[in-house]
């Protein structure tokens, strides 16, 4: 079997892989990264979206193999170095911007790639971002006012907590 | 309730370290040295006879460890039905077996024929594709009405009829509710779809079995929200294992919003399969095996009537519904359409007779069962479209005729056989014309009017009927199942709490709102309680969660085995402090007597417990450590008033949200934070109900709505921020905690909200619209304005 190697959350790593094995594999079951997941076949539901070369990518339509060499990030790499929650992480927490908790690290993920391209995203610019990534339980209100919270607007007019 | 204790606080969820560091221990992030993996070869036609399976080129393909067909499974007990429904005769609803792989004929897309067991996943899969099957395909019945019409095709031929049963409530009041019907000055008639949903639950199901030869002890991990209902239905109907040598864990688990209630084939399979070749076996399902095998939502078609007299007051109600049950009865389907769904006609309103007819009815479909709100969405949605049908066709503002209806006093004793406890209707509508600004409505849908806009007004109350279930009420009823809740409360000697609840928190905060109410009665932080759940290996015998009754009823054990706690700590306080029990008094986490400035604080109590040197051992065990069981003596009853906006694009027919507003009341509150987010979650999926989610099946009974590319699952985009508020509180008079359970209002509340201003904004439009079906989708939208 081809051999990939690439660098995940700033560590180089490497292992065998069919052609087949797509990123998300490989992040879980080679590298034991299981907070990446799946949560559909067809691309929809932004569960397993991981950073490829600074990109927010779907790591479940990704070939393990295309990623070679590149720098991948993914939810294990968001906190702090001290451990403690990162700005988006923190702001999920503070906002309850998650419930059941699978979708979250897709929501968190595109958020950050979000926050890099557009720093200041109006609420109509955050909910169209997030059209990639499908959440069950929040009827998204509060990853909405999570994301604006951690990019550092004034979230005090949106009703309710 | 205390203001300064730590019920009543927004406190932040402790869970949510875990979850956003990547650190949840999901179904699927277990795997388990020498695991195989097992793929489903599921049946491709909806209706078939099995003539021949052949396993022999899969059984050669590379990794493939062992293949299992419906004869591996002749003789083993089939998936049971946890719920018995008597029909308007007086017999037994008709019970088709459920095998765990099919037996000589398949009945709906997805059924499973065969399982491939191989060294990898790709492998099995692979291999199930190399098996061919032989079936004579059956015509196949998809519609109900179609279904029960003499000469159509049956889903099962020994049960000879595709009618499960022909169920009338109250039979004994049908004549004087048709008598009030032929005397009322009103009549209103709605025929109307609640269209069949799915799930989806982000996290697919996943099982994994595991066997020990050394000690037959049975392992399954399982994306359930109720473990112990699993190992009882498993072990005792299917499998035939004894529960001390059967353990169920359901870990972290994404979502199930009732989905993941029920037992399932792939449940019993790998637990089977593990033992058959003595290795651990995993499934874990794809997002497009998850619709076709998952147990659907909804799928009712009703009439419903309303009586009034002139001045709009109800004189009686009758509904004729036919309910989908699918190819197979699901764990609870059977008590979907009848005891959580009659019980709920009266909704809100004192209207003195009501009949509800439930035919319930197979199909070559997915099974059908319970999904969040389950029967209560359905009673909610028909009966507050045809108010507002009423109010329209009589010339009656619709919140002035809801008003006019309301019931105002209790305890109120329903002509559908529940008993509401308490409740203010009148309240929460009142906050809801507040915090909606009902009086600013006008001005809006004038500014909408310029911009070409339809703006619609939807406004409707609910009430449900949660915190299941009283088992003795529900043991009457059919239910083969007591629906009581389970703790144990570990006092360790330094003085922190384990809690191991029959609860499962699969999204709804558990860890963080039980250690609120346990830290509230002792006056000790909640970080010195941990909560464990989600294994009956170390939880006591529970339900588990689902209708809204983790706090109501498992809190309620919770409460109930943290006084057993408290009372024995007062007994070893008193022996402490040599003073006399009745004095003792616990207050901020330490024991006093009464009028004296003797104490000992709560770890010098817990302590003394484990080290019990002084101690009365002559009247008093060591140890601190108790569990109870609690038994509801009745439903709760969460009610709410719910208005929603909506513009309508003339030219297209889109419906855009502009905003959703919810008053509840659900008794007391524990954690704000994780109600709001309750409610917020359930208006979501009833907005996607409203105007997004289909699950739709052609003629021949394929799926065609089987991905998130052709199943519209609600967007960030498709919704706006909602406001919410559940300060009008009456609380629950039969419960410790005096909470009534808030997981399902939303999606219970929400899609009439949506449908009535719907209908208000084309009609405002000069549009003679009096319904459209659900989903609101601009195709269906544009169709009625073009009428």
């Amino acid at each position: 079997m081809p051999k990939v190697s690439m660098t995940v959350n700033g560590k180089p790593v490497s292992g065998e892989v069919e052609g087949r094995t797509l990123l998300v594999q490989f992040l879980r079951e080679t590298l034991g990264l299981t907070g990446t997941h799946v949560g559909c076949d067809t691309s929809q539901c932004g569960a397993c979206t991981v950073h490829v070369g600074g990109k927010s990518v779907k790591s479940c339509t990704t070939f393990a193999l295309d990623c070679d060499g590149a720098e991948v990030a993914t939810i294990e790499g968001m906190a702090n170095a001290d451990g403690s929650l990162g700005t988006i992480q923190q702001a999920f927490q503070d906002h309850h911007g998650l419930q059941c908790g699978f979708c979250t690290p897709g929501m968190v993920m595109s958020a950050a790639a979000l926050l890099k391209e557009n720093p200041k995203p109006t609420e109509a610019e955050v909910r169209h971002y997030l059209e990639g990534n499908i959440c069950r339980c929040t009827g998204y209100h509060n990853i909405v006012k999570a994301i604006l919270a951690a990019s550092g607007q004034d979230i005090s007019a949106i009703a309710a907590e | 309730m205390p203001k300064d204790g730590h019920i009543g606080p927004a406190t932040k969820r402790r869970e949510d370290l875990r979850f956003l560091t990547g650190k949840g221990r999901y179904t699927d992030d277990i795997n388990i040295r020498g695991q195989a993996y097992a793929q489903f070869l599921r049946s491709n036609v909806a209706h078939g006879r099995i003539r021949g399976v052949d396993t022999a080129a899969a059984e050669s393909m590379p990794g493939v460890i062992r293949i299992f067909t419906g004869k591996d499974f002749e003789g083993i007990g089939g998936l049971p039905c946890g719920w018995q429904v008597t029909d308007k005769h007086g017999q037994p609803m008709l019970e088709p077996g459920h095998p765990v792989l099919a037996q000589g004929k398949v009945r709906h897309v997805g059924d499973p024929i065969a399982v491939v067991v191989a060294e990898t996943e790709s492998q099995a899969r692979d291999a199930v594709e190399a098996i061919e099957v032989d079936i004579e395909e059956l015509s196949a019945v998809v519609d109900m009405k179609a279904a029960v019409k003499e000469g159509a095709p049956l889903v099962h031929d020994d049960i000879g009829s595709n009618l499960c049963y022909d169920w009338g409530f109250v039979e004994e009041n049908k004549a004087a509710v048709d008598e009030a019907f032929a005397k009322a000055d009103h009549v209103t008639t709605l025929e109307l779809v609640n269209q069949r949903l799915t799930a989806n639950p982000m996290e697919p199901r996943v099982a994994v079995g595991d066997y020990d030869n050394t000690t037959d002890q049975h392992t399954l991990y399982t994306t359930s929200q109720n473990p112990h209902v699993i190992r009882l239905l498993m072990g005792a109907f299917v499998l035939g294992i004894p529960e001390h040598k059967l353990r169920v864990v359901a870990p972290d688990v994404g979502g199930g919003f009732g989905s993941k209630i029920f037992h399932y084939a792939e449940e019993a399979f790998v637990t089977f399969a593990a033992k058959a070749i003595n290795r651990p076996v995993k499934w874990t399902s794809s997002r497009s095996e998850a619709f076709l095998s998952d147990a659907q939502g909804r799928d009712h078609v009703t009439k419903i009537q309303l009586a009034l007299d002139k001045q709009g007051h109800f004189q009686a109600l009758r509904t004729e519904t036919y309910a989908n049950m699918g190819a197979y009865l699901s764990t609870f389907a059977p008590s979907v359409p009848t005891w959580l769904h009659g019980t709920l006609m009266a909704g809100n309103y004192k209207t003195p007779l009501i009949y509800v007819n439930v035919k319930a009815v197979f199909t070559n479909t997915v099974p059908v069962d319970a999904y969040r709100g389950a029967g209560r969405p359905e009673a909610t949605y028909q009966l507050e479209r045809v108010i507002d049908k009423a109010a329209r066709e009589m010339g009656i503002d619709p919140i002035e005729l809801r008003r006019k209806n309301f019931v105002t006093e209790f305890p109120y004793a329903t002509p559908v056989a529940v008993e509401y406890d308490t409740g203010d209707y009148e309240a929460t509508m009142a906050k809801l014309e507040e915090i909606a600004d009902l009086k600013g409505f006008e001005a809006r849908a004038a500014e909408s009017k310029k911009n070409g806009k339809l703006r619609g007004l939807g406004v409707n109350c609910y009430i449900e009927a949660c915190g299941i279930a009283p088992s003795h009420l529900v043991g009457q009823l059919g239910a083969r199942a007591g629906l009581y809740e389970s703790a144990t409360v570990r006092v360790n000697a330094t003085g922190s709490l384990t809690v191991m609840t029959g609860s499962h928190s699969h999204g709804q905060g558990h860890e963080t709102a039980f250690p609120q109410v346990v830290a509230d009665m002792i006056g000790i932080d909640p970080s010195m309680i941990e909560i464990v759940h989600g294994d009956t290996a170390n939880t006591p015998m529970g339900m588990g969660t689902y209708g809204s009754r983790s706090l109501a009823v498992g809190g309620s054990a919770i409460v109930r085995a943290t006084n057993k706690i408290i009372d024995k700590a007062k007994k070893i306080a008193a022996h402490l402090l040599e003073a006399s029990e009745a004095d003792i008094e616990l207050k901020d986490g330490k024991f006093s007597v009464s009028g004296t400035d003797k104490s000992v604080d709560w770890a010098g109590v817990t302590l003394a417990a484990y080290v019990p040197h002084n101690y009365p051992l002559e009247s008093l065990e060591p140890g601190l450590e108790e569990t109870a069981f609690y038994d509801p003596s009745n439903f709760t009853y969460p009610s709410g008033a719910y208005a929603c906006e909506v513009e309508v694009d003339p030219d297209t027919g889109k419906v855009t949200i502009c905003s959703f507003a919810a008053a509840d009341d659900f008794g007391n509150i524990v954690n704000p934070m994780i109600v709001d987010g309750q409610v917020h979650g359930g208006i979501g999926q009833g907005i996607g109900q409203a105007l997004l989610e289909n699950t739709v099946y052609d003629e021949n009974g394929q799926l065609l709505s089987a991905s998130y590319m052709d199943y519209a699952m609600p967007r960030a985009s498709d919704v706006p921020f909602y406001t919410v508020d559940h300060s009008c509180q009456t609380p629950c008079t039969h419960n410790p905690l005096g909470v009534k359970g808030c997981g399902e209002a939303g999606a219970i509340g929400s899609p009439p909200a949506v449908v009535n201003a719907v209908v208000d904004a084309l009609r405002r439009g000069g549009h003679d619209v009096t319904h459209i079906d659900m989903p609101l989708s601009p195709a269906r939208v544009w169709e009625a304005m073009q009428k």
